[in-house]
């Protein structure tokens, strides 16, 4: 009885090798895609099972189905409050880009001011955003600066340190490279650093730029005209969950989408890091 | 002018280095001299930290002595970079640009207008074996490919002096030994100058008209050695007995020195 089942098993791992071996390939993004998109449904669909097995009022837990149809039926207006919220991410995140590299650079230049400026980049990350949010509307109203500001303290720090780490990475042979071919400090900046720090400052971007969606929203949150933060604001307190999930998925929908933009940007910007990458992996 | 054709065109004279360390001074470099002569190529062969890449950094300007000459064509050449062009250990191929564009930039560097470097650069690619990889990227070569590659960006900067530095020490021992037949076949044909750092005693006598062995730290020149096999050299040279004999010389003096080295490390544990 023993020696049967052993002698069938054999040939099976063969065959299901083979059978690998022989299936075609989907496309990369088809493999990349799939599992996530999976989960989600399959959490989705638990959800809606859950809500319409136990009855629960649509105050407390609206269905998915709920969600999506009370979000259509306003889709203008969240579409409206999403611009203005895309609106404060896209000014607050390129703020904080300028600033990002206008530090990270000047750093980069003078040991001084890495020693002196590194220790307030840190400070200004415990400032808690939750308690700065409402001052800054106290300070500079319901405008577009205050929400700007948050925004632009939320994300530069992880594109400054990232930008600091990435100059840094450079080889230290290439500088004695280099030099030997008669470059001074800002030409081995501009061949060499500049080009090093590049993959880390888009890994960087991709980090923080799903928390400027995120400040944005906390900004509104607290005090703004439109934007979706406030929408969520305003739902809640009229007790309209399935208007402030729609909400949410909006988010998660645009957060998604400009977390994804940062891939094409960095393929047109730096096409050689991803071939780079490929090669290492041996395909 | 006969007097200036017989100037080496490298005289290094009664070089001392020292560096600080915590607790007084190290030094690395002891009174080394020797000469290069025009178009020579001369391998430097010594035990392991003793301190040919200080000798190297002077030579290169990167560094200047504590003490002694520096000249290049009997011109004070000490902290001065244009004479030489240096070839690192590591290819130090930039992942960001083709292999053209790599080639070019010490030219580029220096201030050669880009698309000049990179022609200047490319009319070189046939002679390195590197025909068709000029718009290829770095990962994508061989290890061979890519050293052939950083030799061409050095020689293309077209100074009068080569340093390379362990050149082939990256490399397997097959494509070294298929490097070292076709750089020595290269040679033949350019009157290039040129001083080799390397650890392999068979790879220093078969492309060079003479070595120079370096004692332990503090170094100094222990042994300099003309070699006299004909040009140009066959694979076969290695197993000549001319060649053997030179090869045991070498390794004697060179074990000798590889001793103190590492009980001078023993001392200092």
């Amino acid at each position: 009885m023993t020696a049967v089942p052993a002698q069938d098993e054999k040939p099976i791992p063969e065959t299901a090798h083979l059978r690998r071996a022989r299936r075609p390939r989907l496309p990369s993004w088809v493999g990349l895609a799939l599992p996530p998109l999976l989960i989600s449904l399959g959490i989705l669909a638990a959800w809606q099972i859950i809500v319409d097995h136990f009855e629960l009022r649509a105050q407390i837990l609206p269905s998915p189905i709920r969600i999506v149809t009370a979000g259509w039926s306003q889709a203008d207006i969240i579409w409206g409050h999403a611009l203005a919220t895309l609106q404060v991410t896209a000014v607050g995140f390129t703020a904080a880009l300028v600033v990002a590299w206008i530090i990270a650079v000047a750093v980069d230049f003078s040991p001084w001011l890495r020693r002196g400026i590194m220790p307030l980049l840190v400070a200004s990350q415990t400032i808690p955003v939750i308690a700065i949010a409402p001052l800054m509307i106290i300070w500079f109203g319901f405008g577009l600066l205050p929400k700007v500001i948050v925004v632009a303290l939320v994300t530069f720090f992880p594109v400054t340190v990232g930008l600091i780490e990435g100059f840094a990475k450079t080889d230290r042979e290439a500088g004695a490279l280099l030099s030997s071919m008669g470059a001074g400090r800002w030409k081995l900046f501009r061949y060499a650093r500049l080009p090093s720090a590049l993959p880390s400052f888009f890994t960087a971007l991709r980090i923080s730029i799903v928390y400027a969606v995120t400040g944005a929203i906390f900004s509104e949150y607290v005090g703004a005209k439109s934007g979706l933060g406030i929408y969520m604001s305003m739902q809640k307190n009229a007790f309209r969950t399935d208007l402030v999930l729609a909400a949410v998925a909006v988010t998660a929908v645009v957060s998604i989408t400009l977390y994804l933009s940062t891939f094409l940007v960095e393929r047109l910007v730096i096409p050689w890091a991803s071939k780079e990458r490929r090669a290492r992996r041996g395909h | 002018m006969a007097i200036e054709a017989k100037t080496p065109k490298i005289e290094i004279v009664d070089v001392h280095k020292q560096f600080a360390v915590p607790g007084g001074e190290r030094q690395v470099v002891d009174g080394v001299s020797f000469e290069v002569n025009r178009g020579e190529f001369v391998a430097v062969i010594g035990p392991s930290g003793c301190g040919k890449s200080t000798l190297f950094n002077i030579m290169a300007g990167l560094e200047e002595p504590t003490s002694g000459e520096l000249k290049v064509d009997g011109a004070d050449a000490i902290g001065v970079r244009e004479n030489v062009a240096y070839m690192p250990q590591k290819d130090l191929l930039f992942p960001w640009r083709t292999i053209a564009e790599n080639c070019a930039l010490g030219l580029e560097v220096q201030g050669v207008w880009k698309l000049e470097a990179r022609k200047r650069a490319r009319d070189l690619f046939a002679t390195f074996g590197l025909s068709g990889f000029e718009d290829s990227h770095p990962f994508e070569l061989s290890g061979g490919m890519r050293q052939r590659a950083a030799l061409l960006r050095t020689v293309v900067q077209g100074r009068d002096i080569l340093l390379l530095d362990e050149p082939f020490g990256a490399l397997d021992s097959l494509t070294r030994i298929e490097m070292q037949n076709w750089l020595q076949g290269v040679w033949a044909k350019h009157e290039w100058t040129a001083v080799m750092i390397t650890h392999d005693i068979r790879e220093a006598i078969y492309l060079a008209d003479r070595v120079i062995v370096l004692s332990a730290r503090p170094t100094s020149v222990r042994l300099n050695v003309e070699i006299d096999l004909p040009r140009p050299r066959e694979l076969s040279v290695i197993t000549s007995p001319e060649f053997a004999a030179i090869e045991e010389q070498l390794i004697e003096t060179l074990h000798e020195e590889s001793r103190k080295a590492l009980e001078l490390q023993g001392t200092l544990l």
